[in-house]
């Protein structure tokens, strides 16, 4: 049941070790690898709990493991509730480890979105990470509710005609102390969020748009330049929340047109995607965002 | 230790708190909780115990409640919680990965009736219904056997060779909100009773172990065999931690099974909970009269006791299995399991099924009469027989 054998020997312990079978182009195992980097150089460690989804299968079949952490598998909706009791051992033995939650959208933003409210009203200290690749992807590519309008999957075959939901509003709304978007093609603000996030005590939430090359019908190649069109068109805004309640933008939108977007996705038939309607709210979005940045700017200094 | 008149909810709560303060030397304890009547109580009674090195978890649903007792017993502390009904059965599929991860987390659960239709009185179908998971599973009739049994259920539990977790259950109000007279031990005593907790696959910050990844089939395979193998320990293992229970706390515990004049019976009731109480007292009365009848009380239900089962039943000639629970499609769950204990071994043997108390009804001992009534008349066994229906013996009345 304990696996601790690296896939193939690595010299240098990392969180997502190599000789992992995970997809080219895959935003999750970037993202680890990030997570990985901008822990080494806090001097952190972590546990890492994980519920059903990819970064299970990630760590390989026993005796083998792809994880140089330690990593628990929970159920599907179970993430931060297993948490909430490694983190409660954690502080009564003053042990020094970060615990922290790696969930798809799947386990976030569906069956899991109870426990992680529950655990976000408690303050719980843990950071969770939400890698959102807008797709059920381990099951091989169904709709959830973070899957935006328009994207073709198996269970919605013509389109999804419902929209993405907004995850990091109803997470700011629960006044947790520190909410943020995280972005593979802007490695810098990921890592200074990391860094962030370490610092801070209670819960904290990271969204992280995940490319998925097989769910998303993309090159795996351009999965890095499909997340930077993302907040480039303002899709997928990088900004942060402070106790739900100060907000600040870290990258704006320069106006490029989302159609580059869903052009490069198989996922999406552009001839169905409502360009102007997209960037309409697009636009909306990001000027609700602005005006919330200017009245209710972070004042820390970092 | 002091003697109060306590409810079996209490009693559960006050040795659940006991044996989690018992580990403030080692890891602490922590555990989720979250209400549904009738065991409630229980978890009120653990919110407000004052633990030195402990954290209760106030969640929003028992799914919850067992995975955040699931991380603290991964992390090498001592776990627990509670729950009923339609909670186990929302709490199910954490109910089985604690299993399958092996880990010594004590529940109890107050038996009642799994709605529809809504009903908060006895039914045991709510944890009988978990049976085929890696749980231990006791049934208590008193206040007395909920508390001894559960703070024996940590040190089983939590024992090297067993490392499996463990279901204490009560039967509704008749036993979770009926104040009898109660023997409570001291934390001191307790603490010599329940070693500081050291589970070999606890999770540590500083060591890379994956705790529930994939694995091939002959992996998967290899893990069910060690969960049987720790199944078969279960009965030794179990007489030395009621050994030692006595030693500690000068009383008895009790056997996985108990028996009342079983010696010569030529008629044995089974049955286990409350009804066993009830039944002792016909027993007692129909030995008065100068008939063979005796009592097998089923204790322990996982693993099943059949060896003592057998043993206990050697002179008798009709058995009659008395199920507060219902398995659709098939009948009465002890029967199932009994009829399983004997099949090969006692081919001769009369066991008949009786569905009785099911949904909340009183067993009182005019049922049990007519169950004796029944047997003693009866040439060969049948299908199941339900108790009750259309004689108003079935209604609270």
């Amino acid at each position: 049941m304990i696996a601790t054998t690296p896939t193939i020997p690595c010299p240098d312990e990392c969180l997502l070790r190599p000789g992992n079978t995970n997809c080219g182009g895959c935003g999750m195992s970037i993202g680890l690898t990030m997570l990985g980097r901008a822990l080494a150089e806090a001097g952190d460690t972590c546990t890492l709990v994980i519920p059903a989804c990819c970064g299970v299968v990630t760590a390989g079949a026993f005796p083998t493991t792809s994880y140089g952490v330690p990593m628990i598998s929970t159920t599907f909706a179970s993430a931060p509730a297993v948490a909430s009791g490694v983190a409660s051992i954690r502080d009564l033995n003053d042990e020094p480890e970060q615990v922290i939650c790696w969930a798809g959208d799947g386990g976030t933003y569906d069956i899991g979105l109870a426990t992680l409210s529950a655990a976000a009203e408690r303050n719980e200290n843990i950071i969770y990470i939400c890698y959102d690749n807008e797709i059920y992807g381990n099951t091989g590519g169904q709709r959830s509710s973070a899957t935006p309008a328009g994207a073709r999957t198996t269970t919605t075959p013509w389109g999804k005609t419902q929209e993405k939901k907004d995850i990091m509003s109803i997470m700011a709304a629960h006044r947790i102390p520190y909410a943020a978007t995280l972005s593979i093609a802007h490695p810098d603000d990921f890592a200074r969020k990391i860094t962030t996030a370490l610092a801070i005590k209670g819960m904290r939430f990271l969204l992280l748009h995940s490319p998925c090359p097989t769910g998303w019908k993309s090159e795996p190649e351009d999965s890095v330049k499909l997340v930077r069109l993302a907040v480039a068109s303002g899709l997928f805004p990088l900004y942060e929340v402070y106790d739900g309640a100060t907000y600040r933008i870290n990258a704006e939108p320069d106006g490029t047109d989302p159609a580059e977007y869903f052009h490069r996705q198989r996922r999406f038939k552009l001839e169905e995607i409502d360009l102007r309607a997209t960037r309409r709210a697009c636009s909306d979005h990001m000027q609700r965002l602005q005006v919330l940045a200017e009245r209710f700017p972070v004042v820390t200094t970092l | 230790m002091s003697v109060q008149v306590i409810t079996g909810n209490h009693a559960a709560g006050y040795a659940l708190s006991v044996a989690g303060e018992a580990n403030r030397t080692a890891r602490g304890v922590a555990c989720g909780i979250y209400p549904i009547t009738p065991q409630t109580e229980i978890v009120e009674y653990v919110a407000k115990f004052p633990f030195s090195k402990g954290r209760v978890v106030p969640v929003e649903s028992e799914h919850s409640a067992m995975a955040v007792s699931m991380g603290a017993s991964m992390s090498g502390a001592r776990a627990f919680t509670a729950s009923s009904a339609n909670g186990l059965a929302y709490m199910a599929e954490n109910i089985m990965v604690a299993g399958y991860y092996r880990l010594p987390i004590v529940m109890v659960a107050v038996n009642r009736t799994l709605g529809p239709p809504w009903n908060i009185w006895a039914d045991q179908g709510d944890t009988l219904f978990l049976r085929d998971f890696a749980w231990l599973q006791f049934y208590c009739e008193n206040n007395q056997e909920v508390l001894d049994t559960t703070l024996l259920a940590f040190r089983l539990a939590e024992d090297q060779r067993i490392l499996m977790p463990v279901l204490v259950c009560m039967d509704a109000f008749i036993v979770s909100h009926t104040q009898t007279e109660t023997m409570l031990p001291e934390q001191a005593e307790v603490d010599r009773y329940l070693p500081d907790l050291d589970l070999p696959h606890a999770m540590h910050y500083d060591e890379a172990r994956t705790l529930g990844g994939l694995a091939w089939p002959h992996e998967g395979l290899a893990q069910r065999l060690e969960i049987d193998e720790a199944m078969k320990r279960v009965p030794d293992v179990y007489q030395e931690c009621r050994e030692s229970f006595t030693e500690t706390f000068g009383r008895d515990p009790g056997d996985v099974i108990q028996t009342f004049a079983t010696d010569d019976a030529e008629v044995v009731l089974v049955a286990s909970g409350t009804i066993a109480t009830t039944a002792r007292e016909v027993v007692r009365k129909r030995r008065e009269a100068g008939e063979k009848v005796g009592l097998v009380k089923l204790k322990m239900f996982r693993p099943f006791p059949e060896a003592a089962l057998r043993e206990a039943c050697q002179s008798a000639t009709h058995l009659a299995v008395l199920d507060r629970n219902y398995a659709a499609g098939m009948g009465g769950i002890f029967w199932q399991d009994t009829r399983a204990a004997f099949q090969g071994h006692r081919d001769d043997l009369l066991i008949q099924n009786y569905l009785t108390g099911l949904c909340g009804g009183d067993v009182t001992p005019a049922v049990i009469a007519n169950i004796l009534a029944d047997i003693t008349s009866r040439s060969e066994a049948g299908d199941p027989l339900w108790m009750g229906i259309g004689t108003g013996e079935e209604t609270n009345q």
